[in-house]
């Protein structure tokens, strides 16, 4: 009777515990993209071209979750030069049929300037990462599927419902198993060959929360790779809504400029 | 080239003084040259010879930011480089601005001094926006950046919850930097001519002003807002026969304008009356009539890096029961990781059967360094529509900047 009972238990406690894809998925997508009511990072980005040519550029970003899956972000360029002082600002949009919306403030000649939405697999700001991986990918746009786990890791197979749309056949994850956090992005190409690779470098708990510090894509078609440093990394630090409007694109916050 | 050493003592000075103050200091070196592509008559062959530096600052403190921008150039072409005028830009210094801005209440912000200031939906088209063009630096291939000219203004923002409201306020008339003869030979009303337009310009501060006002809110996905102006029309569009000379009329402008995403891009619309309040009859020929101006305009992603837009813009005079029609295409195109842009501006009207076409290529060679190259090519079937004059003036013009 009592081997039963035991039985009965473990059965049970396994049940519970075994995470189906989508809640996985979506847990790895949270620690990801959402953690925290909002927070700041500075980044600073190390684009490397195949000749070994390296461009760099310096970024305050702040992100604000509004519910039920959006986000808005206030982008403020420090560096190069030339884009200096810019501000780029999205108001991220998860359900189906809906586009984010985006500006672009040129302080030169006080003008914001709304992007059209575009393709979400275009280089952001030149560098070999894409807006998606910036600001996530809705998790409606694939199917998921759990190839295998380890003790520490989940492998999730990805396969775009709209393979048109985007320059992949399919992608895997890994996500580490404590922190849900993806640690590696593989995506495959028409042929079915690995052309590009993201991975988390570094990560540490910032006020309890698991963090990427330093992240790098590689471009494994024309050789070039770009590495983020992310650094000055707060939570909860109580963001305003009000903060991303035109308002503050025109006078950029304390909260991006110190 | 005796302005460079004067150029270099400043930049000193002013990085001397930015250092010591542990302010954030930034800028360019641009050097740009540009050419006729054509023999005109009424002027040389050069259109650009200059050397730029410009200093920006930006000072943050707690109760105000303060900021300050200006250029520093050996100018080769224009009439009087030697003689610093602020207000035309012209000569070895033009601020660009020098303001300060604080914030005295949570619902409203106040800035005051040179600064730029820009409203509207216009892709280089201007229905709302009277704040000042420079015709002279658009047309020659200088950067975009200096199509506006800077604007000795208070302006105030209020944000109560209905909305969000601009006034400016410009004691004394900032006209357009327009073509007066200096670079580009023009049509004066008789022929093509390259000398100087006389002109009288109202500076009476306080009684020569200008107020422009703005209202504006986004309802769902779009951007609605309202605008009014009184002042005077920017260019020296009237002439007073007795002095001979062209004048600015009376203006006032009403206006609405509409922007929002539509089917994957961005839709605007704009329209204003042009009150011009000196002829309300339209019966002076000296004084501009007035007019109904309208935009429509839509912007699209054409395929991934190559963004494509086009709009159609009206201006009708119905004391002259006239119409002007223009059509604008842009096409930009980013490729090796967006470092090397073309670019093409279009403007054609069909009525009048002018245009001109703005050409652009652009490499940031490295983070300091960018090289570019650009056209402006003005064509009509006469000499005197507004693109048809400076036939002439077509131009290449090639640049080299470094910022820091």
């Amino acid at each position: 009777m009592k081997t039963l009972i035991t039985a009965v238990l473990t059965l049970a406690s396994v049940h519970a515990f075994a995470l189906t894809v989508d809640e996985i998925v979506e847990k790895a997508n949270q620690a990801a993209y959402y953690a925290g009511n909002d927070g700041q990072a500075d980044v600073k980005m190390v684009i490397t071209d195949a000749g070994g040519g390296e461009r760099i550029r310096e970024l305050r970003i702040l992100r604000l979750n509004t519910g039920a899956g959006t986000q808005k972000f206030y982008v403020y360029f420090k560096a190069p030069a030339d884009v200096r002082n810019q501000v780029f600002m999205v108001w991220k949009e998860v359900e189906q049929g809906k586009d984010d919306s985006r500006w672009l403030f040129l302080p030169a000649l006080n003008l914001v300037k709304p992007i059209a939405p575009g393709d979400k697999r275009t280089s952001f700001v030149g560098s070999d990462f894409v807006y998606e991986d910036v600001s996530g990918r809705a998790l409606w746009e694939d199917t998921h599927e759990l190839i295998s786990e380890t003790d520490t890791q989940y492998l999730i197979k990805n396969t775009p419902k709209n393979p048109g749309a985007v320059d992949f056949s399919e992608y895997t994850v890994t996500i580490d198993k404590q922190t849900f956090l993806p640690v590696k992005a593989e995506y495959l190409d028409k042929n079915g060959k690995l052309f590009r690779r993201v991975e988390a470098v570094k990560s540490e708990t910032v006020q309890g929360r698991p963090t990427v510090t330093e992240s790098r894509v590689d471009d494994l078609v024309r050789g070039g790779h770009t590495v983020n440093f992310f650094s000055n990394i707060r939570y909860d630090i109580g963001l305003n809504e009000q903060l991303f409007t035109e308002r503050f694109l025109r006078r950029p916050p304390r909260e991006a400029t110190k | 080239m005796s302005s460079i050493r004067p150029i270099g003592l400043i930049c000193l000075i002013v990085s001397a003084v930015a250092i010591a103050a542990d302010v954030d200091l930034s800028g360019f070196v641009d050097s740009r040259y540009g050419l006729r592509t054509q023999n005109d008559p009424n002027k040389g062959d050069k259109t650009l010879e200059e050397l730029r530096l410009q200093l920006s600052s930006i000072w943050y403190q707690d109760l105000f930011t303060a900021t300050v921008r200006s250029d520093f150039l050996y100018d080769g072409v224009a009439h009087h480089h030697d003689r610093v005028d602020l207000e035309s830009g012209e000569g070895p210094v033009d601020l660009r601005e020098a303001n300060v801005q604080f914030t005295p209440v949570d619902w409203a912000d106040v800035k005051v001094g040179r600064q730029i200031l820009t409203w509207g939906t216009g892709d280089l088209l201007f229905i709302n926006d009277l704040f000042p063009k420079d015709w002279k630096s658009f047309f020659s291939g200088r950067d975009e950046e200096y199509l506006k000219a800077p604007s000795d203004a208070l302006f105030t923002s209020f944000f109560p919850s209905f909305a969000s409201i601009d006034l400016a306020y410009t004691p004394s008339l900032d006209a357009d930097r327009f073509i007066d003869g200096e670079r580009f030979s023009y049509w004066d009303g008789t022929g093509l001519t390259g000398r100087d337009l006389k002109t009288d310009q109202p500076d009476h501060w306080f009684s020569h002003d200008e107020f422009a006002a703005r209202i504006y809110r986004t309802v769902s996905t779009v951007e609605l807002a309202a605008y009014g102006y009184s002042g005077y029309w920017k260019t020296p569009q009237g002439f007073d026969p007795v002095s001979q000379r062209n004048t600015f009329p009376e203006l006032s402008v009403y206006g609405t304008s509409a922007r929002g995403a539509l089917a994957g891009g961005i839709a605007r619309f704009e329209g204003g009356y042009y009150d011009s309040r000196g002829d309300r009859a339209g019966t002076d020929p000296f004084i501009p009539d007035s007019q109904i101006r309208l935009l429509a305009g839509y912007e699209h992603e054409i395929i991934k890096d190559l963004t494509g837009s086009a709009q159609y813009y009206l201006e009708n005079t119905p004391d002259a029961g006239d119409n002007r029609h223009v059509i604008t295409l842009r096409l930009t195109q980013m490729l090796m990781n967006q470092n090397l842009m073309l670019g093409l501006f279009t403007y054609w009207s069909p009525d009048d059967r002018d245009g001109y076409l703005r050409p652009k290529v652009s490499y940031k060679i490295t983070d300091n360094w960018k090289a570019e190259v650009n056209g402006n090519f003005f064509f009509g079937e006469d000499r005197h529509t507004f693109f048809g004059q400076f036939a002439d003036d077509s131009n290449v013009a090639c640049a080299m900047r470094y910022s820091f």
